[in-house]
């Protein structure tokens, strides 16, 4: 613990880059798979074949390999990205994919009923999905887009490999100056992430207790 | 799917409508491909030479070839699932203890090990154990994926009626048995969709080991690719496409099988013979159970708190 108190600035670094990275990533990678979703469930094929292709492509990537493309490929193609803007773009294409996958499956969970309601009632596509579907499914869409959020924070540890400074790095250039003092530095590393994701977990535990009753 | 719902069984006009938009729309995709694959070739993306490499076998079969990263890869996942699924049903044992003094210290590792990076687990075994990489590696998916498994159990676990743990008390067993016998075999045939799912996240956190120095195939690549650049030509984009080929074929795989296997577990249950030997009809399901099997995620995919993403 010594070790992390004297070093505050280099966590508060780490963890502003943790925060930075998560953030960034939601704001732009939400959206995206919101569209994505919606370009899944739209009666046009085409658009259903590539959303479908994008998501399928990107869960089945590592991460890890998506990195290897922004920093080692992309800049041997002659585009040399910052390394922060390159894990921007690497964890935006990996978690979009997820976003879409939280959202559809939460535009699924809405009654059958309400989609056939609204569909008599001779509302179209874009009407049904506006005024019907979305609105409901935006309670049941919420818990699992917050999963995919705890699961971002964790994942922007990744970028620890390709050259961005963040939350864990501090772990390990601390514990290779104190060696003695590892575990306590890795503990309160370890402690730091849960700050973050204990809380979305409780959040998420929370809206699903209180609008599943409403169901 | 509620996605025929969403809009009518298309007339004449509408299909010639959507087929016009689908093509618009296909045409403007292969133009921006082939913008795409245009600018690669004018780097020289698909001449010859940034392909000869993998013609050698020593690329593939060397001492440090891809085949060998590939089987570090594959070993690794190997042991941290059989490990995980170990680690995963006693977790789940212990989380469900009668005794408070095992259940919430439990609870509380559970929390701990499944809100930190499974990176930073890596780290931490690999400089305090000093296990060497591929060993800390496994190690840490052991963990964490126990503790992602043994939630999901406990989560199968409560979902069942109560009166199953009532009637295995009831008739005398104690509450470690019914637990083991009654309700561990029924939570895992619920959450074995989930636990499957979380089993090809392991492996693609498989290579996290790249950063942590463990020889699994996206470090031999990054290592072929050095070798090879020196002797003229990049290859990182070729080595690129090929790794993601062989990612995307084992997990579009793993994918596939794990789907027809949900679809499979998910049908309705016939019963055994009955003792004369003659075959029983099935077992007759209220409709709220038969409107479940039709959609076998909607249930399941919400477990609480567990990341729907996972790793990396």
């Amino acid at each position: 613990m010594q070790a992390l108190l004297e070093n505050w600035p280099l966590w508060l670094q780490g963890m502003g880059a943790t925060l930075l990275l998560t953030a960034v990533v939601t704001v732009i990678g939400l959206p995206i798979g919101i569209l994505l979703a919606g370009m899944r469930v739209s009666p046009v094929a085409a658009l259903r074949v590539v959303a479908a292709v994008w998501t399928e492509v990107a869960r089945n990537t590592p991460l890890t390999l998506v990195f290897f493309f922004t920093a080692f490929v992309l800049p041997k193609l002659g585009i040399v990205l910052d390394f922060t803007l390159g894990a921007i773009i690497a964890l935006t294409y990996y978690t979009s994919a997820f976003f879409a996958e939280a959202v559809r499956s939460g535009i699924n969970s809405v009654p059958i009923g309400q989609a056939e309601a609204s569909r008599s009632i001779g509302l179209g596509f874009g009407s049904t999905m506006q005024l019907v579907i979305l609105p409901q499914a935006f309670r049941s869409v919420l818990p699992p887009v917050i999963n995919v959020v705890i699961a971002l924070v964790k994942n922007t540890s990744v970028a620890m490999g390709f050259f961005v400074f963040v939350l864990v790095s501090v772990a390990q250039r601390l514990s290779n100056v104190y060696g003695d003092q590892s575990l306590q530095i890795f503990v309160g590393i370890a402690l730091s992430y849960l700050i973050l994701t204990v809380p979305l977990g409780q959040l998420v535990d929370h809206l699903e207790r209180k609008w599943s009753v409403q169901r | 799917m509620s996605g025929s719902v969403l809009f009518d069984a298309p007339g004449p006009n509408a299909i010639r409508r959507s087929r016009l938009l689908s093509i618009v729309f296909a045409v403007v995709a292969v133009v921006a491909l082939g913008i795409a694959v245009y600018q690669l070739w004018l780097g020289g993306a698909f001449y010859q030479d940034r392909w000869d490499i993998f013609q050698d076998p020593a690329l593939w079969f060397g001492a440090r070839g891809l085949m060998v990263g590939l089987g570090t890869t594959l070993s690794i996942a190997g042991i941290a699932a059989v490990g995980a699924m170990i680690l995963g049903v006693v977790f789940a044992i212990l989380r469900n203890a009668y005794s408070p003094w095992v259940r919430v210290p439990t609870t509380v590792v559970l929390e701990f090990f499944r809100g930190m990076p499974v990176l930073l687990m890596m780290l931490f075994i690999l400089i305090v154990f000093s296990t060497g990489a591929y060993w800390a590696v496994v190690w840490a998916l052991v963990v964490y994926n126990g503790a992602i498994i043994g939630e999901a159990l406990r989560a199968g676990m409560k979902s069942l009626p109560k009166g199953q743990r009532e009637s295995g008390l009831a008739i005398g067993l104690t509450p470690l048995r019914t637990t083991l016998e009654i309700e561990l075999p029924q939570a895992l045939r619920i959450m074995m969709p989930i636990i499957l799912a979380q089993l090809i996240v392991l492996l693609k956190d498989t290579s996290l080991g790249y950063i942590v120095g463990s020889p699994e195939i996206i470090r031999i690549g990054r290592q072929l690719v050095d070798f090879y650049d020196r002797q003229g030509g990049p290859y990182a984009l070729s080595m690129f496409f090929v790794m993601l080929a062989i990612f995307l074929g084992i997990n579009l795989t793993l994918s596939a099988i794990v789907r027809q296997l949900t679809k499979r577990m998910s049908r309705p249950r016939r019963g055994g013979r009955n003792l004369d030997g003659t075959p029983t009809a099935a077992i007759p399901l209220s409709t709220r159970a038969l409107r479940e099997i039709k959609d076998p995620q909607a249930e399941t995919t919400r477990l609480p708190g567990s990341g729907l993403g996972g790793q990396g």
